[in-house]
């Protein structure tokens, strides 16, 4: 799905407006449009996946989960400033741990690997 | 400033850091021109500008437009960073291209070129890169630049795996974004095999290709269903030891058994006895798994653990053919809806939904019934209340209907207001699908529209008055109850207006009670009548005309009222109008005629709820009930049989006036029958002006009536339309003829009104256009939807008939308790004499059963038989009405005579009586042979060298009846340059021209 600049804003401003009014105690899928929003609440961000209505809501919960541990373990402890300042490195472990939409490699170590191995290259 | 990794750009950190300390919005916009010109002025300038500035510079751009900003430079060197040979200025490159560039640029044929060089060379990374480019992006261009690079990847022996894992993922975004422009090819029958790839990271990959190949076409690669097994049941059972990696919180490969086991749901539960049972042993080890003592406390643990669970009881739901497993999944779910994660409560409700409509776990589901009423009332979430609503309506049957629909209307009082109007609508079709005694029905829905009256639509509120009209025994009940409900201060619109149109009808069956007189009826109501819209008023001023009828003794209370200028002078034409014609109507007419016009309203033919299609159209994916549960978990209800139903029957005061129409253009009291409006000729473009004035009824034509001319008494409608000139009635379009024009200018905002929706169909969707193409033939398919074709065959002799009705089951189940019922408008049981052989109780699945009718003509009829099927089909009531496709011209049999003789008799059948002329439009363009093949199919010969017009037909036929023969001329005269036809029908017997020009011209 193609979206311009202007759209693009749009969306992220009505997902946040969704997501962040969500407490606790609410679940961590939300309808957004024709499809859902499975996110999950790190400290003060939140990482949210859209998916389709029909997907399995825990295994896209777990798969944010697991591409944080990924980020914690690349930049020992991440915080934010680390997502900032290295932005384009973060989407080199988007890439690699999903692709199109789907679920590309879930084990850690084997993304590690091969983000430390690119690293290593200038 | 925090480390920054590897190759640091010193200059990008510094950029972050600055933007980071700006104290305003103001001085970040600063800071960032201050940067943009200084880039700029870098591009242009500088020609030996290295790769590492090129990247640092590209990056900066990049986190510009990130923090929201336009960029419209760079992306030159973006591209050039693509040809570098450095992994970090050809990342850089790649990433500013997938998140800037739109698939539109100019730049995209360089891109692509630099693609196609990246792939065709050896180095993994660059390829992953270019890769994963083309996956962010997916456009067409590169779908048709790469169509043949990208599967070669895919399936080469010497791919390395991480290449082949992004191979099959770019791959399938191309498939989704341009399928049409990936060749299939060898490839395709290879692909299955990488569920069997050693490397786990591949064939997660590739299960999300192969499911989209699978979903386009299962049997092509029905192969994967036991390779999908196999690959679960190694995991599941562990018995693989290089799992080590891919576990995850203590579960083996978690994404790639949930990827399984949505591969399996594209496919029926595999046939092979051997993989049938190893797919059962996966399936029970994970709902044992479910029961063993957690093996860590951490909640990515049991996520991962119950993402697999519930894809696994999706299946087990999807396949839904071994009751034990649907059971063991039911109780699990049970334990799930009181478990403290809030998540785990959702996801339970929402999966027992789907168990609700598997007749082997439907009494399981009703166990929790206690529970789920809890979690209506206490969930802090209301996306978790509004699966408890779904779940309640899914596990709702005749058994609990009534507390159910108690609990969800004591809920609704405090109910969100995003989730009423739905529930308002489930309640309604809850209490009318249940229920057994009928003021029961009414009184939910009164309580539904005191509650919530604001979310009660249009829908909702015709049924319950379809319902009323329908059931006679509940009629007086709920005449009193309306009374009592307008008696409140406050009173919702729609109250007014299902009491308007109720005690309208029935007001007279409580106004034996002095407290409920007439009199006070009409108070009551007119008290309303001022704080009311213009459409409630419409409707409320039909409802005076009717008690005019019902109670002669307010008359005059009430022609005062039509009579104020706040009415005959009112702003709105609507009103003005009603008033004026309900003035005119009450004055002028006799009693016995306004008795017949005002008549009370005939029942509405039974079809689909509007409600449930509305509800249907509002939410697709989640009507879980019974059969549609079946079309909607695959989410597959055809647009187009959904918007069938969607303008159903709203009743209201225009069926009095076209039945004031039929009165008079059928010289005899009419029938009380069942009138229908064909849903095909009336089109909305015709407009509620015409409407209101009964012209598009179809059966009786406006040019006839006015033709015939001598209708008794003045009545208003007729000195309207007695400035006719022929019209083409059966598709009125605006501006086509005088009446219309006249009512134009009577109506001038025409298309306001029609927004009311009016719409008198009963019939199933499309009966009435397949019962109009057996006029002129004998065989073929009278109706089919998903369920059920319904097939006809018939053979007349003289005056008797057989006809062969076949139901043919197209479902994979049995339709059980199936009934049919053949019921005869009117008097046409005088007419026609039907009688009907019985039918099966079942319908196998794929089976056919046939039916005969023996029917025999009496006499003249205009009506056709209405035929009604009704069945169960996974334990939900269908039922299909159709007009039986009997029509007096197969009674005919063909005559030949010579032009002597024809305009002998021609002249002697000079009665107005006997002869019916219509002009008609032509709906295709004319051809000589199809018209002659139309009239041998109508019955009556073609006769040559009759008439001195070669492009004239002349036609000659006798109709049998047991009571007499009739003999019958037709002169069909085409005129080819207008597209019309005049139409001249005369009969030995009156009415009978009528009948039959009536038949012809819908065919014409």
């Amino acid at each position: 799905m193609h979206f311009g600049h202007d759209e693009k804003q749009k969306l992220i401003e009505e997902v946040h407006a969704v997501v962040t009014v969500r407490d606790a105690k609410h679940t961590n899928f939300v309808k957004f449009r024709n499809f859902k929003i499975v996110y999950r609440r790190y400290a003060g961000l939140y990482f949210c996946i859209c998916v389709d209505v029909s997907d399995n809501n825990l295994a896209y919960l777990e798969a944010i989960h697991n591409s944080i541990e990924v980020l914690n373990d690349y930049f020992h402890n991440v915080c934010e400033l680390d997502l900032i300042f290295n932005f384009h490195k973060v989407y080199s472990v988007v890439d690699e741990m999903f692709l199109a939409g789907e679920i590309r490699e879930t084990r850690q170590t084997k993304v590690l690997k091969q983000l430390l191995m690119l690293s290593s290259l200038e | 400033m925090p480390t920054v990794k590897g190759d640091g750009m010193r200059g990008l950190a510094v950029f972050i850091s600055d933007i980071r300390n700006c104290k305003s919005k103001e001085a970040e916009i600063k800071r960032i021109n201050k940067e943009l010109a200084n880039i700029r002025s870098k591009f242009k300038g500088d020609k030996t500008l290295d790769g590492y500035q090129k990247k640092k510079y590209v990056c900066k751009l990049l986190f510009i437009f990130l923090l929201g900003h336009d960029i419209d430079f760079g992306h030159m060197e973006a591209v050039n960073l693509l040809s570098s040979n450095r992994y970090t200025e050809k990342q850089i490159g790649y990433l500013f291209i997938s998140v800037l560039i739109g698939a539109n640029n100019d730049l995209m044929k360089l891109v692509i070129q630099a693609i196609r060089n990246d792939l065709a060379g050896r180095n993994p990374i660059h390829i992953t890169l270019a890769l994963q480019c083309v996956a962010n992006i997916g456009s067409r261009e590169m779908a048709e630049g790469l169509s043949v690079d990208i599967p070669k990847l895919l399936v080469s022996g010497d791919t390395i795996d991480s290449v082949k894992q992004s191979a099959a993922l770019t791959l399938l975004r191309l498939l989704r974004s341009s399928p049409d422009s990936i060749p299939m090819g060898e490839w395709m029958s290879r692909i299955i095999h990488l569920l069997n790839d050693q490397h786990m990271g591949v064939v997660t990959a590739a299960a999300s290709l192969i499911e989209n190949l699978v979903k386009k076409n299962p049997e092509e690669y029905k192969g994967c269903v036991s390779l999908a097994v196999s690959r679960l049941s190694r995991i599941v059972t562990s018995s693989y030891t290089d799992l080590q990696d891919y576990t995850y919180y203590f579960v083996p490969a978690p994404w790639l058994s949930v990827k399984l086991l949505r591969l399996l749901q594209n496919y029926p539960p595999p046939e092979d006895p051997a993989v049938k049972t190893r797919l059962s042993e996966c399936l029970e080890t994970i709902l044992n798994k479910a029961q063993e003592p957690p093996k860590s406390k951490k909640v990515q643990h049991s996520n991962a653990k119950n993402a697999v669970l519930f894809e696994a009881i999706n299946l087990i739901i999807h396949m839904d053919s071994d009751p034990n497993l649907l059971v063991r999944a039911c109780n699990q779910l049970g334990q799930f809806l009181q478990h403290r994660e809030t998540n785990l409560r959702y996801l339970a409700l929402e999966s027992m939904c789907l168990l609700a409509t598997s007749e082997f776990s439907h009494e399981a589901v009703k166990k929790h019934q206690e529970t789920v009423i809890t979690a209506l009332k206490t969930e802090r979430d209301v996306s978790v209340r509004q699966r408890a609503v779904d779940l309640l309506y899914a596990m709702c049957d005749r058994t609990n209907a009534e507390e159910i629909v108690g609990e969800m209307l004591e809920y609704l009082e405090s109910a969100d207001y995003s989730i009423r109007e739905e529930m308002v609508l489930k309640v309604a079709i809850l209490a009318e699908k249940y229920a057994v005694d009928y003021t029961w029905y009414v009184d939910v829905i009164l309580n539904l529209i005191r509650i919530a009256g604001d979310y009660v639509s249009e829908e909702v509120w015709y049924r319950v008055i379809q319902i009323v009209i329908n059931r006679d025994d509940v009629q007086g009940y709920a005449a009193k109850t309306v009374f009592e409900a307008l008696q409140a201060p406050a009173c919702h619109e729609n109250m007014v207006k299902v009491g308007g149109y109720i005690l309208g009808e029935f007001g007279n069956l409580i106004a034996g009670d002095p407290r409920s007189g007439s009199a006070v009826q009409f108070q009551l109501l007119h008290s309303k009548y001022h704080l009311c819209s213009p459409a409630t008023r419409g409707l409320l001023l039909s409802a005076y005309i009717k008690f005019i009828n019902l109670f002669p003794e307010i008359k005059h209370i009430i022609q005062d009222v039509l009579r104020s200028d706040n009415n005959m002078r009112n702003a709105d034409v609507e009103l003005q109008q009603r008033s004026i014609e309900y003035l005119q109507l009450s004055s002028i007419t006799t009693a016995d005629v306004l008795a017949t016009v005002l008549e009370e309203m005939p029942p509405f033919p039974e079809r689909e709820s509007s409600i449930l299609a509305k509800l249907k159209k509002k939410k697709p994916s989640s009507v879980p009930e019974g059969s549609e549960q079946k079309e909607t978990t695959a989410s597959k209800i055809p647009a187009v049989q959904m918007s069938n139903n969607v303008d159903i029957a709203p009743p209201t005061s225009i069926n009095l006036m076209s039945q004031a129409d039929e009165l008079v253009s059928f010289s005899e009291a009419p029938p009380p029958s069942v009138f229908t409006f064909d849903s095909g000729p009336a089109p909305s473009a015709g407009g509620q002006s015409i409407t209101l004035q009964g012209f598009d009824v179809g059966e009786s034509s406006t040019d006839d009536f006015v033709d015939q001319g001598s209708p008794q008494g003045g009545s208003a409608s007729v000195d309207l339309l007695g400035l006719g000139s022929p019209t083409q009635p059966t598709a009125p379009s605006v501006g086509s003829g005088g009446l219309l024009d006249m009512f134009d200018t009577l109506t001038s905002h025409s298309s306001a009104p029609a927004t009311n929706g009016i719409d008198l169909g009963g019939l199933s969707g499309g009966a009435e256009e397949a019962f109009r193409k057996f006029i002129c033939k004998n065989n073929g398919v009278l109706f089919e939807n998903d369920l059920l074709q319904i097939g006809v065959k018939s053979e007349y002799r003289e005056d008797l008939g057989r006809l062969w009705v076949f139901y043919g089951n197209k479902t994979t189940f049995q339709l059980n308790a199936f009934l049919v019922d053949v019921s005869t408008p009117g008097n046409l049981s005088e007419s026609l004499s039907i009688q009907q052989k019985p039918v099966g109780g079942e319908v196998e699945a794929g089976a056919q059963v046939k039916q005969q009718f023996n029917m025999a003509c009496v006499q003249e009829f205009a009506e056709a038989p209405v035929m009604t099927i009704q069945f169960l089909y996974s334990g939900a009531q269908q039922k299909i009405s159709l007009k039986l496709p009997v029509v007096l011209n197969k009674y005919i049999t063909p005559a030949e005579m010579d032009a002597n003789t024809f305009f002998t008799r021609w002249k002697a059948l000079n009665s107005p009586s006997q002869e019916c002329q219509q002009i008609i439009k032509a709906t295709s363009p004319i051809d000589h042979e199809q018209v002659k093949a139309k009239l041998i199919g109508f019955s009556v010969s073609v006769l040559e060298k009759v008439d001195p017009n070669a492009e004239n037909f002349v036609s000659a036929g006798i109709l049998y009846t047991r009571n007499q023969q009739v003999g019958i001329l037709l002169r069909l005269e085409p005129n080819k340059q207008a597209q019309m036809y005049r139409l001249t029908v005369r009969a030995s017997r009156d009415k009978v021209a009528k009948i039959l020009c009536d038949l012809m011209q819908t065919q014409l």
